[in-house]
């Protein structure tokens, strides 16, 4: 069993989020405001197992399409706002939790690329030359641009309506909310820049080959009959291995509890015959709850249904069964390269290589063996 | 010459991975357990040998680190008080798993061997005369189960951080154990050197040499090897370190076979032999925390490694 999130259907509503800590009674992680579009958990952690990853994208949906040649597209939505965001954190209540960002990764990204090749983040600037933020206005030359970024982030935090373009200097930062006016209202139509959201409800991915687990050296993590991955709670001394094994970085610490944490995909609720609490509460069924081969059947129709509309962008993450990990049991439709969404393009399961590294460690071992003998059996003194 | 940056992609330029919530005492653990497992090869051939001085100096530092690692081991975790959970199960998966039960097998011994030397002090008659007749076997048969359990405890822990997803320790671990290996030797040797005059340290002088050639080389490796990713070993803290450890084990191997009369240089190139493997463990477990900070080094060799098999595949169907 497992899940299927179709993110082209996703509207960030967080219900997912909510009613996750609501079932499982998570503790709170904070009420903030990262910077980082609407998203205010910014990671998986001990206290979010599902969160909500809101990506601001200079391109339309649908980039590649006939309809959308010509568009004035590219830019950045905001390349100030993006480098704000990813050095900010709120208090997780976790170890590691939500760790900062590198800040000039972020604002190179963020510089929008015209042929949608996804991955490509060149620093070519848009239509306009050169940078602009989501209304347009070329941040670098903007008196309150990049300069000042990190600087008032508290003042931005909370100013939901982005500030016309005009009195940008003046007013309070401008941190990635999205405007309440259209694009290129202040800038005319040639100007504006078309941009697109792109959400995504992510979760542990059980994975099929699930690194957490082969470490764990206490046997608190364990497979269920579900084939999902869970923690048990009094059994996890908090050695924190498989936080460092997790290819998708998922898995995280409580602090004070000093225990691990994540989605356990409602095993209890599994148990007693129920979805989810996160796929029950989902109002657009983005998170789909079944059986893993019906999932993936369902995933491959959406997926010709997106293509056969022009949304040539659309590709599944996590389906194949012969991927580095086995498969997840959780996987996802995706609208951009998994990167974009700080999942790792091509993760793999650590212990894959264990056998070899095992073998490593052997000869290495007969090496020191060899080396006393020899040092020892010298006649000398 | 510097490389271009590689470009990536990542969310906000957040970590992909999350960072080892292991601290500095992680760190001083792999030194700990080497030199625990150095010493005791030490010690045993000492023993063997009869170089009672080695021996002596072998099994009592042994005990010492092997107990400090304990502490080390416990302290890093979030529920110390249920260290006993990591003896419920034995899974060859888990390098933590196996190396506790290195350890449980290696303290006891090492701890035994490390009192044994202790019996001199005891009196010649009566129930401790007993005691104190029967303790230098009980520590022979010991002090052989210690060194015979030493090479797994100091090369357990390279694939213990390699088997992580920490981009910069997973791609080294054909070097890991090598320079844990190498590391371990080095420090064994230098307690010997700090220990035994001259006349009875030839042995540590030669394991010195050995330990420095594979830490060297190993150290070499990592740091040229895997490209991207042997950035973090080279540049800031991760890279002073292990600077500082390949010159401490040059000066210390120089100083080991140079100052060979000398019981003073024979005794400074031992600390320097400690201190480079002090420093050395402390370069390659902070170079792997900074790959896992920064997604350029998750990113980047996977996104090039997809890359490479679209090309392949791509390739047929032209
Ligand atoms: S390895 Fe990570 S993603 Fe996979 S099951 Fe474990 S915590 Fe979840
Ligand atoms: S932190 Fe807990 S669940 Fe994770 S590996 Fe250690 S004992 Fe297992």
């Amino acid at each position: 069993m497992g899940f299927f999130t179709d993110t082209s259907v996703c509207i960030g509503c967080k219900a997912c989020e909510v009613a996750c800590k609501e079932w499982n009674g998570v503790p709170g992680s904070g009420l903030d405001l990262l910077g980082m579009s609407y998203d205010n958990t910014g990671a998986l952690t001990a206290n979010s197992w599902r969160h909500v990853a809101f990506i601001e994208q200079p391109r339309p949906s649908g980039h590649g399409s006939a309809p959308f040649t010509g568009t004035p597209t590219g830019g950045t939505a905001s390349a100030a706002s993006a480098t704000v965001a990813a050095g900010t954190t709120g208090p997780t209540g976790t170890q590691p939790g939500l760790p900062p960002g590198s800040p000039p990764a972020a604002a190179r990204m963020s510089v929008g690329d015209q042929d949608g090749a996804g991955v490509s983040v060149g620093d070519h600037g848009g239509a306009t030359g050169g940078p602009v933020d989501v209304l347009g206005a070329p941040f670098a030359a903007g008196p309150a641009g990049g300069s000042a970024a990190g600087a008032s982030n508290a003042a931005g935090r909370g100013t939901a309506d982005a500030p016309p373009a005009t009195g940008r200097a003046a007013g309070p930062e401008f941190l990635g909310m999205p405007g309440a006016q259209p694009p290129g209202r202040g800038t005319g139509a040639e100007g504006r820049t078309d941009f697109r959201w792109l959400m995504m409800s992510d979760v542990c991915k059980h994975c099929t080959h699930a690194a957490c687990l082969d470490v764990c050296p206490t046997g608190s993590l364990f497979r269920t009959e579900f084939g999902t991955v869970v923690v048990q709670e009094d059994i996890c001394n908090g050695c924190g291995y498989c936080i460092s094994a997790c290819p998708y970085g998922v898995i995280d610490q409580r602090r004070g509890d000093g225990r691990a944490w994540k989605c356990t995909l409602c095993y209890d609720r599994l148990g007693a015959g129920m979805t989810p609490a996160c796929a029950q509460a989902c109002p657009t069924e983005s998170i789909q709850y079944g059986p893993l081969d019906e999932l993936r059947e369902r995933a491959a129709v959406r997926v010709a249904t997106l293509h056969g509309r022009g949304v040539s962008e659309a590709r599944l993450y996590g389906h194949d069964p012969n991927d580095g990990v086995g498969g997840d049991g959780a996987f996802f439709l995706l609208l951009d390269e998994p990167e974009v969404y700080g999942l790792p393009p091509d993760p793999v399961v650590t212990t894959r290589d264990l056998p070899a590294m095992w073998k490593r460690a052997g000869l290495a071992a007969l090496a020191m063996a060899a080396a006393t003998v020899v040092a020892f059996a010298g006649r000398s003194s | 010459m510097r490389v271009p940056e590689a470009e990536f992609t990542s969310y906000y330029g957040r970590p992909i991975l999350k960072p080892p919530v292991w601290k500095w005492d992680i760190a001083a653990y792999l030194f700990t357990g080497g030199l625990a497992a150095g010493s005791s090869l030490l010690a045993a051939g000492g023993q063997v040998t009869g170089r009672p001085a080695l021996r002596r100096a072998g099994r009592v530092t042994a005990l010492a680190a092997v107990s400090a690692s304990a502490v080390f081991l416990i302290r890093d975790l979030g529920r110390p008080e249920r260290f006993h959970h990591m003896l419920r199960v034995a899974k060859p998966t888990s390098p933590m798993s196996v190396g506790t039960w290195i350890l449980t097998a290696f303290g006891p011994a090492a701890g035994v061997a490390a009192i044994a030397e202790g019996a001199g002090l005891l009196p010649r008659r009566g129930l401790l005369g007993l005691v104190g007749r029967a303790l230098p076997p009980a520590g022979h048969a010991a002090g052989l189960v210690a060194a015979a359990t030493a090479p797994a405890l100091a090369t357990y822990t390279g694939v213990l951080l390699a088997d992580t997803a920490v981009p910069s320790w997973h791609e080294a671990y054909p070097e890991l154990p090598v320079v844990f290996a190498g590391s371990a030797l080095a420090s064994g040797a230098g307690v010997g050197l700090l220990a035994a005059p001259p006349a009875e340290a030839g042995p540590a002088r030669r394991m010195a040499v050995a330990g420095a050639a594979l830490e060297l080389y190993g150290a070499h490796r990592v740091e040229t090897r895997l490209g991207l990713l042997s950035e973090p070993y080279r540049q800031g803290r991760p890279g002073r370190l292990l600077r500082a450890g390949r010159l401490l084990t040059a000066a210390g191997v120089t100083g080991a076979v140079l100052g060979r009369r000398s019981r003073a240089v024979g005794a400074l190139s031992g600390a320097a032999l400690l201190a480079a493997s002090v420093v050395t463990r402390f370069g390659i477990f902070y170079g792997g925390v900074v790959s896992a900070r920064d997604p350029r080094y998750t990113v980047v060799p996977q996104r090039e490694r997809v890359n490479a098999r679209r090309t392949r595949t791509d390739l047929p169907a032209d």
